[in-house]
């Protein structure tokens, strides 16, 4: 088998016990890996609350992980989610992905609940369990440095959970490698109920290559593009600014988030956006194995520069206009290990719940409060629904399906609007990614004030979002490359014959997938929804921009084209006849 | 949805690349669209349903580029791969069906953005929009077209040009001839501009006399300013006859990252301007130009496949340097070859891919440079092609 090791290690942390699970090529060659196997392994077990001891905790890497392929060092991790219930899947950066293969594994099926805190040490030779109630309490940072520190292996790499997992807090994430979030839907805290502190991973075994000479061909086509991409390697791109690269153009489209979305414009923006922070920080770059992009920033002092999306909730979303408090609040969520983006949209409704905004001094002790799980913090860290549902005003959290929505407003960006509501893990940004169109024209620019057709785009850009993370490749690089590129990767390293097409019939099962998962737990047409503020305000426009109210009716009617298209009842529950077509158990 | 596609059928038409009647351009949401109704369309709606897409386009060029695309169909048996950027970059390679049937061109079209149908015409796709079948399928007649009078001299060079190409190629000259509009300057404004809107309608104008003069197709190409420290520049993959609202501002101090859309020229642009006495640059793919940086008889060269990222070799036409360069930035972009080598000159050529003229104070100059350049590609090119073999000019 080229590209896959064969291998994947189920953990009973109940037992303390490993056992090998080796999957025939065509369960590998339909579902790729990362996001795709992950479902795969999951879709049995995804009826359990999502602390049930057996309710798996899912890591896999992908075919393309530890070869040459570019952006090839990610990895998914995937459960049930604990602040919505629905699917829970990140993928992260780093190199435990890497390492992973290099220790001779696909992934690691966690399943079982320690009775201490316990960790695993993963290696050639297989796993080690070993206690971890010393790390108990401890910030990421100080954990971080104790695992290495002890570690004999230098090349190992890292995941695990901090304070804010051991609080409960539902938006806890998995840090890896330090830096690197698994950080929406709350999977730290899936983590956490298994009493898994962490994962440690090394390893020195190569992947194996089918075409190496066709795989360098495919890997400069790739760059050819990567080079050629504005918003990857341009002046002003990610590779220079970080995803902060994006502050400046939301804010001029008036779609930033402004005090929890009751605006769309923050007029001190000017002064916070990415530019501003390479004046203060003179940040370098970092990245994940693999790539070469390096998208990440480090301050001259150390400091982690914030993603885009906390630039932005840290400053606009909380009315904020301190840019220190921006770094020290993306500081506080990373050393806890939270998910800044659910953080930042709480902390929005607690501030308009109070009908007051919050001072960078209060939000910042509230994020301290948040990860020990202490005085007003236990609430806030339940999340943004959960906060508004206690007060009997639901509908001031700006989530679906209970997760908080990113640095979009969905009246700047109309298909935006129906990727929050159709996407399997809530409000995520990630799944169909309709910005790459609707905003960065690419691959072509669309008419970002209109519902026209979308429901096809962004049914296409989930199959294709969903081949991405079970390669498991890097979503940015696909502002330039394609699957057509991708599909050149995969055949030389695996040597099994595929297309950009066969590609996306691959990601359509995957999605789909998830579709029946939630269906099977009760989730319908009332869940791909967004709030009414929505339909119901209006943004923050000039005299020649407007940014208005997203009409209703239009909303439904294309939902009810994308069902249509994804093989749904006017429900949105999965058809029968689309089970079979797709081969899945209705 | 209908109106998106009207539109594509009318640019094919517009650009000179279809008759009126020849565009089926459909569009894909819960149900299917055409532009209009063809009894082709029952059989390509079978091959959307086989694809992950959003939008098709199918029609037959005009001539001369249905003859040129019939000959590569006629001299290579499942694809051709042309060398130029809009191929290297983009297409990677042209594949070639036979004939309509759903299932030789699927397998295709599942492959790559688009192909062609001997004796019938090209297929494209678009999976957000039909932009994306019209960028494809102009791409593949500009690579085609380039393709064969690059091949072409190459043989003559050779003393090998086979009959089929030297009964073809007065067809195609004198085809061509009909695809190119009449001849005439536009009336461009003049420069320095005084205001933001000023500078703004200049560059709409310019952009679109570009495209009417087919020196550049598609959305390649792009346009600059620069005035008050700051570079006014058509966003990535905008068309230059549709510029309204496709122009970033970008300071060239990077203080604001709104420019994270602009052209992917912008660095080689700056560089331009902070080396020289340039205000404003034009930038299109006219294809003689194209042509003529491909061609080069130097023997035995070290470098030969690889004259797009590594010619070291000063080349010229008449004053007109022909340098090496990727689209972007990469450590082997234009955005490191260009600069240095058009600062006091009036244009450059890169190597496969066009023509970058600049003007002090307006359009105009950069415009007519751009035209001239052209001009005196295709005469050097009809020079080229009518010496006796192996004794061509070395351009």
């Amino acid at each position: 088998m080229d590209g896959w090791t064969g291998r994947i290690l189920r953990i009973d942390l109940s037992t303390k016990t490993t056992e090998e699970l080796r999957l025939p090529l065509e369960v590998y060659a339909r579902n790729l890996g990362g996001k795709g196997l992950c479902g795969e392994l999951l879709f049995e077990h995804f009826c359990q609350p999502w602390d049930a001891p057996q309710m798996p905790l899912v890591f896999m890497t992908g075919p393309l992980n530890n070869t040459s392929s570019p952006t090839s060092g990610r990895m998914t991790v995937m459960s049930r989610s604990p602040l919505t219930g629905a699917i829970a899947d990140a993928s992260v950066g780093g190199k435990l992905g890497t390492m992973l293969k290099r220790a001779g594994y696909d992934g690691l099926v966690v399943t079982g609940q320690s009775a201490t805190w316990c960790g695993l040490n993963i290696d050639e030779n297989g796993v080690r369990f070993s206690a971890a109630g010393h790390l108990a309490g401890l910030n990421i940072s100080a954990i971080y440095a104790k695992l290495k520190n002890t570690s004999t292996r230098a090349d190992a790499a890292y995941a695990m959970i901090g304070p804010a997992a051991e609080a409960g807090v539902r938006y806890a994430a998995i840090v890896f490698d330090g830096h690197y979030l698994a950080g929406r839907g709350g999977l730290g805290l899936s983590m956490a109920a298994k009493k898994l502190k962490f994962i440690a991973v090394s390893g020195q075994q190569k992947t194996a290559v089918s075409d190496p000479a066709e795989l360098q061909l495919a890997r400069e086509d790739i760059y050819r593009l990567v080079a050629a991409s504005p918003v990857l390697t341009g002046e002003l791109g990610i590779g220079n600014y970080g995803t902060g690269a994006l502050y400046d153009l939301m804010r001029s489209r008036r779609m930033m988030p402004t005090n929890n979305f009751r605006q769309t414009w923050f007029a001190p923006g000017a002064q916070m956006n990415a530019h501003a922070y390479k004046e203060i920080y003179h940040p370098k770059k970092f990245g994940c194995a693999g790539c070469h992009i390096q998208c990440k920033k480090i301050g001259a002092g150390g400091e982690i520069m914030p993603e885009f999306e906390t630039m932005s909730h840290f400053s606009a979303l909380l009315g904020n206009q301190d840019l220190g408090a921006v770094v020290e609040a993306n500081r506080l969520c990373n050393e806890a290990g939270m998910d800044t983006i659910s953080a930042g949209v709480t902390l929005a409704t607690y501030a308009e719940l109070q009908d007051q905004p919050l001072s960078a001094v209060k939000f910042l002790a509230l994020l301290e409060d948040i990860a020990a799980g202490r005085g007003e913090g236990a609430a806030l860290g339940q999340g943004a629904l959960a906060l508004a549902t206690a007060a009997d005003t639901p509908e001031l959290a700006m989530v679906t399906k209970g997760l908080e929505f990113p640095a979009y407003d969905p009246r700047g960006a109309y298909g935006m609007a129906l990727a929050y509501a159709t996407s399997t893990r809530g409000g995520c940004h990630l799944r169909a990614y309709p910005i790459s169109h609707e905003i960065l024209r690419k691959p072509v620019a669309t008419e970002r004030f209109s519902f026209s057709g979308k429901a096809r785009i962004i049914k296409i850009s989930e199959d294709l979002n969903a081949v991405v993370d079970s390669l498991t490749a890097c979503k940015f690089l696909f502002f330039a490359a394609s699957l057509e590129e991708y599909a050149r990767a995969l055949q030389a390293v695996t040597g099994l014959q595929t297309s950009a097409q066969q590609l996306l019939k691959l990601g359509e099962r995957i999605y789909f997938r998830e579709r029946l998962m939630n269906a099977r737990n009760g989730f319908d047409a009332k869940d791909d929804d967004i709030p009414p503020r929505f339909f119901n305000e209006a943004g923050t426009g000039t005299e020649v921009l407007r940014v208005k109210p997203l009409d209703r009716g239009e909303f439904l009617a294309e939902r009810a084209a994308y069902y249509r298209i994804r093989g749904l009842d006017d429900q949105g529950r999965p058809r029968a006849q689309k089970c079979a077509e797709l081969e899945l158990p209705c | 949805m209908l109106k998106l596609l009207n539109k594509y059928a009318d640019k094919l038409t517009r650009h000179g690349l279809c008759d009126p009647d020849a565009p089926l351009v459909g569009g894909l949401n819960a149900g299917i669209l055409w532009n209009r109704p063809d009894p082709l369309c029952t059989e390509l709606e079978k091959i959307i349903a086989g694809l992950n897409i959003n939008s098709l386009i199918f029609a037959r060029p005009r001539e001369p580029f249905f003859s040129i695309l019939n000959y590569h169909c006629h001299q290579n048996e499942v694809e051709f791969t042309p060398q130029d950027t809009e191929t290297r970059t983009f297409l990677h390679a042209i594949p070639i069906a036979r004939s309509t049937s759903v299932a030789e061109i699927l397998p295709l079209l599942q492959n790559r953005k688009g192909c062609v149908v001997e004796g019938q015409g090209i297929i494209t796709w678009g999976t957000v929009s039909p932009e994306q079948a019209f960028v494809v399928f102009s791409s593949i007649i500009f690579s085609a077209f380039v393709k064969f009078l690059v091949d072409y001299a190459s043989d003559h060079h050779a003393g090998k040009v086979s009959t089929e190409a030297q009964h073809l190629l007065p067809q195609i000259l004198t085809a061509y001839e009909t695809f190119l509009p009449a001849p005439g300057t536009p009336e461009l404004a003049s420069g320095p501009y005084a205001t933001e809107d000023a500078i703004l309608a200049a560059m709409i104008q310019a952009g679109k006399a570009t495209v009417d003069a087919r020196m550049v197709d598609s959305f390649f190409g792009n346009i600059s300013c620069f005035a008050d420290q700051t570079i006014y520049i058509s966003q990535t993959g905008s068309s230059l006859d549709e510029l309204q609202d496709c122009i970033d501002a970008c300071p060239l101090d990077n203080s604001a990252s709104t420019g994270i859309t602009a052209s992917s020229e912008l660095v080689a642009h700056r560089d331009i301007y902070r080396g020289g006495e340039n205000r404003v640059i034009l930038h299109g793919h006219p294809k003689f130009s194209v042509i003529m940086s491909m061609l080069c008889f130097e023997e035995n060269c070290a470098r030969r496949g690889q004259c797009h990222i590594k010619c070291d070799k000063p080349r010229f036409i008449e004053d007109i340097p022909i340098i090496p360069g990727e689209v972007g930035t990469g450590p082997r972009g234009l955005s490191n070859t260009l600069p240095p080598a058009i600062q006091g000159r009036r244009a450059a050529i890169v190597y496969g891919h066009g023509v970058f003229s600049g003007g002090k104070s307006d359009f105009r100059t950069a415009f007519a440079t751009l035209a001239a350049v052209e001009d005196l590609c295709r005469a050097k090119y009809m020079q080229l092609i009518s010496q006796p073999a192996k004794t061509g000019l070395r351009p």
